[in-house]
């Protein structure tokens, strides 16, 4: 199955709502050695001015790639999702995502590109919270053969 | 006490990663990728073996940032390049190897204006494995404490 190159551009449907939870934060945090009280005690994080515990900046990625990897996996689209590689990545936050957000994400094909048989995806991912504030939005590089060639 | 001033050097961070350390990882992220547990598929895609996946690498430089400001919630953007992958060792006998993969992550704090009236800095971000750059283009904007 080709790339189906007329996704560029495309806009997903809004997520269904993800809700940060405090344990979520926690297992997070500790799988990446981050002792900050803010990521694990609501009283230091509400002394610090958060409604709820604080989510380390990379947090991004538990409600992100499930929805990247929905888009990668569409037949139509014919992106090989096996041997996909992540070649770079950006966040950017309008304030730190906490425990009790509701996010709503979209992801963007935002460019795709074949470059000497390797095909290359940008994938932008914008979150709001339940009140339809936004939160933040991430960029995906992401690079796999295109299809044809021995991987 | 910290002034976080321009040039300053963030105290730099030194992380062994094991095969435990990336299981937790997967199940803490969801990235479920077998090239990160399993070296037969990580072997089919030409890589020595299981690597680390990038967004850990790129969380525990976050780490290093967060901690050096005490602030979780300080980062305003954050962007890197995964420029090579990290091999990390299996177990032995059902035992993590104690030498692991060493990551040494440092960061300076390359330059600090006033934005909408907070002290904001860009953090220019270095992790090396084996003495090879595996985080290319890494900077930070964060919030400056007051």
């Amino acid at each position: 199955m080709p790339l189906d190159e007329s996704y560029l551009g495309r806009v997903s449907q809004p997520s269904p709502p993800y809700q940060v939870g405090r344990e979520k934060i926690r297992e997070f945090a500790t799988a990446i050695g981050e002792r900050s009280p803010m990521c694990h005690d609501v009283v230091a994080a509400r002394a610090a001015g958060h409604p709820d515990l604080v989510a380390p900046p990379t947090f991004t990625v538990v409600f992100t790639m499930p929805r990247i990897e929905a888009l990668l996996r569409e037949p139509a689209f014919g992106w090989r999702f096996e041997g996909t590689v992540h070649g770079g990545q950006t966040i950017e936050f309008h304030r730190a995502i906490c425990a009790g957000d509701e996010l709503i994400t979209t992801v963007e094909v935002k460019n795709l590109t074949i470059r000497a048989g390797t095909h290359m995806l940008t994938l932008r991912c914008e979150s709001s919270d339940q009140f339809g504030k936004p939160v933040c939005a991430t960029e995906a590089l992401l690079l796999s053969q295109a299809d044809g060639d021995t991987v | 006490m910290t002034t976080y001033a321009e040039g300053d050097e963030l105290p730099p961070l030194r992380v062994t990663l094991n095969r435990t350390d990336l299981v937790r990882y997967a199940a803490a992220s969801g990235d479920l990728n077998p090239i990160h547990w399993s070296d037969r598929v990580a072997q089919q895609v030409e890589l020595p073996g299981v690597v680390a996946h990038g967004m850990l690498t790129m969380a525990l430089a976050g780490r290093m940032v967060t901690t050096w400001l005490a602030d979780p919630a300080a980062v305003r953007s954050y962007q890197v390049r995964f420029t090579r992958p990290v091999p990390v060792p299996d177990v032995v006998d059902g035992v993590d190897d104690p030498g692991g993969a060493v990551i040494e992550l440092s960061g300076t704090l390359r330059s600090v204006e006033m934005v909408n009236g907070v002290r904001t800095g860009r953090v220019d971000i270095k992790a090396t494995f084996e003495g090879k750059t595996v985080l290319g283009r890494a900077s930070a904007v964060v919030s400056l404490p007051h």
